[in-house]
């Protein structure tokens, strides 16, 4: 394991069993405190969460009653905040496969106490996507027929398919793994009431730690491991087809999945990066998320930056050298007009100013790098948006002679209510999973530390 | 054919009659409900009715199906089109003047409002040097449609006859074809009776007035796919090209109310297109009058064909008035 130089310190003595013990002890009980008690400020923020997602279920019921003419959506913009804010979902789902899998093919160890954060945030995500495309139906009631009319031709039925596989696929990405930790938490968490217990024993599966049992997981892993990159492109690449198979000016691009990938690993990254900071603090972790994997996933934002401009020149410069057209009007509306100020913020603060800033090391300290991701996130968030409205208000034929709400888009509180609600969601099924589940995966960890829990446990065998 | 359509055109005046008469009753009946069952149990509840001949007969109000069912066009049919048809139009932009009568006969055939326009009329103008010319716009029922083929579940779809039509009863509201349409001719609508006239609330209990009773699809007085009235909130609606009027052998309502006869319809097998007063070759007049179709080199194949604004019959008068402005 000391080839591991991209682990914790320069230089790892090989640790004797005896403290090979007293260090999984130690991890132990700092990764199951936040388990046992949750504070004032932890409580808080679950009910701060609560309260947001309350009121974004209210908002969705007034839309049910009445239809989507609650939101600002009318027949010119006919997509609005909801499709962007599922593309959003389903751009920062991908980073679980990133993270976990890529990392992991690529003989990176660095990144194992992170796994289980990316892949928690890939599950949220894709799952408050599909919730989030069902807000968007007029209607709703009628999802079944998707499976009793699907037509195989529509890229709509592609995301049905390929969503659905996803989800399945990075619950169990995240389960198989989990298994050694749920089995932890059903055999000391036994303070906790009877219906949590049973949940830990439900799912530990029987799980002891034997030989056969490690042997059939870490197969498990690997094959979930490989399965999971085409399909995290895929469903990125027909998110981005949902647009580039329509004949629109902006969305008619040849480049648009590989630059809806390229995007969504750069935002996912930066939400990995956000958490890691938060439950750092929160949970104290300092010992197993430490700088050092605060300046790896900073290098590797700078490089997923790079990709994601290279991918956005080709996406603006190019169209923009010709100036064609219906494209030469919507480029000139996001280049100069309309939506300039915001085209340019995120261009800038969620693209290239990270990219320059973070090539310093003091940037990539915790905290700055926190600062930074969050920046670009909240741009991926408004580069969604700036994907979809524009082009809709930018089509071949003029908008004459309609009501003067309809040649603009700017979302109702419905709408905002609705989509505060979904973020509110995915941070609170990723809060409460911290709250039954250990955050970082021990046995993980402790094998980057040269610590195997597999001999540990089995000696003689 | 041409006696089933006035005997039908026959029974629905007499059935609008009857409905008329017994309205109130049978509102409070849920008629709709029970008129959809198959077999049909008597209700015990009379309905007076005026035959043909002026007799006041009493009918069981279970029993107003037989009459009714018969002029309904199937799903199937609505799906497949009106056989040995290529339905086409050709809309002469020297004859445009902005009247805008189209767009008050199709809302006033399809029972829309405004801001609800199937067909719209936009103000053209090819490059900054260039003459000005009002365009009206009504859905292309393109050939190679953008629309039909993104749809997840098959609700919009293409027919023999070249009509691109909408069934309201299965359309999911994705809005994925209003996005993939180039010439946004799609409409949706937002919310209960969206652009629903109130005369259509009152005189035409179809489905699609009264949201409550959605799921139960009743095939009774014409509400059929082809006849585009049972517009539902959260659907997709559209131009339909009036084929229910087709059927019948008579002109879309555009093509009759405009003053100008700008607007000609047509069958391409046929080779004629006609405004109800002239009637042209169609070939001919895509070849004399240049004609050609709007944004030909997206390849949508459109059926509707322009003749450019050459020659024309009204000197371009800019819009004095905004239309359209309240929701």
């Amino acid at each position: 394991m000391l080839q591991n130089a991209h682990a914790g310190s320069e230089y790892h003595p090989v640790l004797t069993e005896d403290e090979q013990r007293q260090y999984r002890l130690e991890i132990r009980e700092a990764i199951l405190r936040p388990l046992r008690h949750t504070g004032l400020m932890g409580k808080l923020w679950i009910g701060l969460l609560v309260v947001v997602l309350l009121v974004g279920c209210y908002a969705y019921s007034i839309q049910l009653r009445n239809g989507l003419k609650v939101t600002a959506m009318r027949d010119y913009a006919s997509w609005g905040l909801y499709i962007s804010n599922f593309v959003f979902f389903v751009a920062i789902s991908l980073v679980g496969a990133l993270i976990s899998s890529v990392l992991r093919l690529t003989n990176f160890d660095w990144y194992r106490p992170i796994t289980r954060i990316a892949e928690i945030i890939a599950v949220a995500a894709i799952l408050f996507a599909g919730i989030i495309i069902i807000v968007d139906m007029g209607r709703p009631d009628r999802v079944l027929n998707l499976f009793i009319h699907g037509r195989i031709q529509s890229p709509i039925i592609w995301d049905v398919i390929v969503v659905s596989t996803y989800l399945v696929t990075s619950v169990l990405f995240l389960y198989t793994p989990l298994l050694p930790g749920i089995a932890l938490c059903r055999d000391k968490l036994t303070e906790k009431p009877k219906w949590q217990r049973w949940m830990y024993r439900v799912l530990a599966l029987g799980w002891n730690g034997n030989r056969q049992q490690w042997k059939i997981m870490k197969r498990s892993i690997a094959i979930i491991c490989i399965l999971i990159i085409p399909l995290a492109i895929s469903i990125h690449t027909v998110t981005a087809w949902l647009f580039a198979t329509t004949l629109r000016p902006g969305w008619d691009s040849t480049n648009f999945g590989p630059y809806f990938v390229a995007g969504a690993f750069q935002a996912g990254t930066a939400c990995v990066i956000i958490a890691m900071f938060v439950f750092r603090k929160a949970y104290n972790l300092q010992k197993y998320l430490t700088d050092v994997h605060f300046n790896y996933m900073g290098k590797l934002l700078v490089f997923l930056c790079l990709i994601y401009a290279y991918f956005n020149l080709n996406e603006y410069l190019v169209p923009a050298y010709k100036m064609r057209g219906a494209e030469g009007k919507l480029l000139n509306d996001l280049f100069t007009g309309h939506y300039a100020p915001l085209y340019w913020s995120v261009q800038i603060f969620g693209m290239a100013l990270p990219a320059v800033l973070l090539l310093w090391k003091r940037a990539r300290k915790p905290v700055p790098l926190a600062t930074i991701a969050l920046l670009v996130v909240v741009a991926a968030w408004f580069k969604r948006y700036l994907i979809v409205t524009p082009i809709m208000l930018h089509p071949y034929t003029p908008i004459q002679n309609v009501p003067a709400n309809w040649a603009i888009y700017f979302p109702t509180w419905i709408e905002i209510a609705i989509v505060s609600g979904s973020l509110a969601g995915v941070l609170l099924l990723i809060t409460l999973f911290s709250k039954f589940f250990p955050i970082i995966s021990i046995w993980e960890t402790l094998e980057n530390e040269g610590i195997e829990l597999e001999k540990l446990d089995n000696p003689k065998s | 054919m041409e006696k089933e359509n006035t005997e039908g055109s026959q029974r629905r005046k007499f059935l609008k009659f009857g409905l008329l008469a017994g309205g109130a009753t049978l509102a409070g009946l849920g008629i709709q409900k029970t008129l959809h069952a198959d077999t049909i149990p008597e209700s015990g509840k009379k309905v007076k009715l005026m035959t043909a001949d002026g007799k006041l007969v009493e009918v069981d109000s279970n029993h107003m199906k037989h009459h009714i069912a018969e002029s309904t066009i199937s799903d199937i049919q609505s799906r497949e089109g009106i056989e040995g048809k290529k339905f086409v139009m050709v809309i002469d932009l020297a004859r445009c003047a902005n009247a805008r009568k189209c767009i008050e006969g199709c809302q006033k055939m399809h029972h829309k409002r405004p801001p609800v326009e199937w067909i719209k009329v936009k103000k053209m103008q090819d490059a900054n040097d260039t003459a000005p010319y009002w365009m009206a716009q009504p859905c292309f029922h393109c050939d190679n449609p953008p629309c039909t083929k993104v749809c997840p579940v098959d609700a919009t779809f293409k027919r023999k006859d070249g009509v691109v039509l909408i069934d309201n009863n299965r359309c999911i509201g994705c809005r994925f074809c209003m996005a993939a349409c180039p010439y946004n001719a799609r409409v949706f609508n937002w919310g209960k009776n969206w652009g629903t006239s109130d005369a259509a609330v009152v005189s035409c209990p179809t489905p699609g007035n009264n949201d409550s009773n959605d799921s139960t699809r009743t095939n009774y007085n014409n509400d059929s796919i082809e006849t585009s009235l049972q517009d539902k909130m959260g659907t997709v609606s559209k131009c339909d090209f009036c084929v229910s009027m087709a059927r019948q052998s008579k002109l879309p309502d555009c093509v009759t109310s405009c003053p100008n006869g700008t607007l000609l319809y047509g069958d391409a097998n046929e080779d004629t297109v006609t405004n109800g007063d002239e009637t042209f070759r169609l070939s001919e007049l895509i070849r004399d009058r240049a004609g050609y179709r709007y944004l030909e080199e997206l390849g949508t194949e459109p059926r509707v064909y322009y003749l450019p604004a050459v020659q024309r019959n009204f000197p371009f008068e800019d819009d004095k008035v905004a239309h359209n402005t309240t929701e």
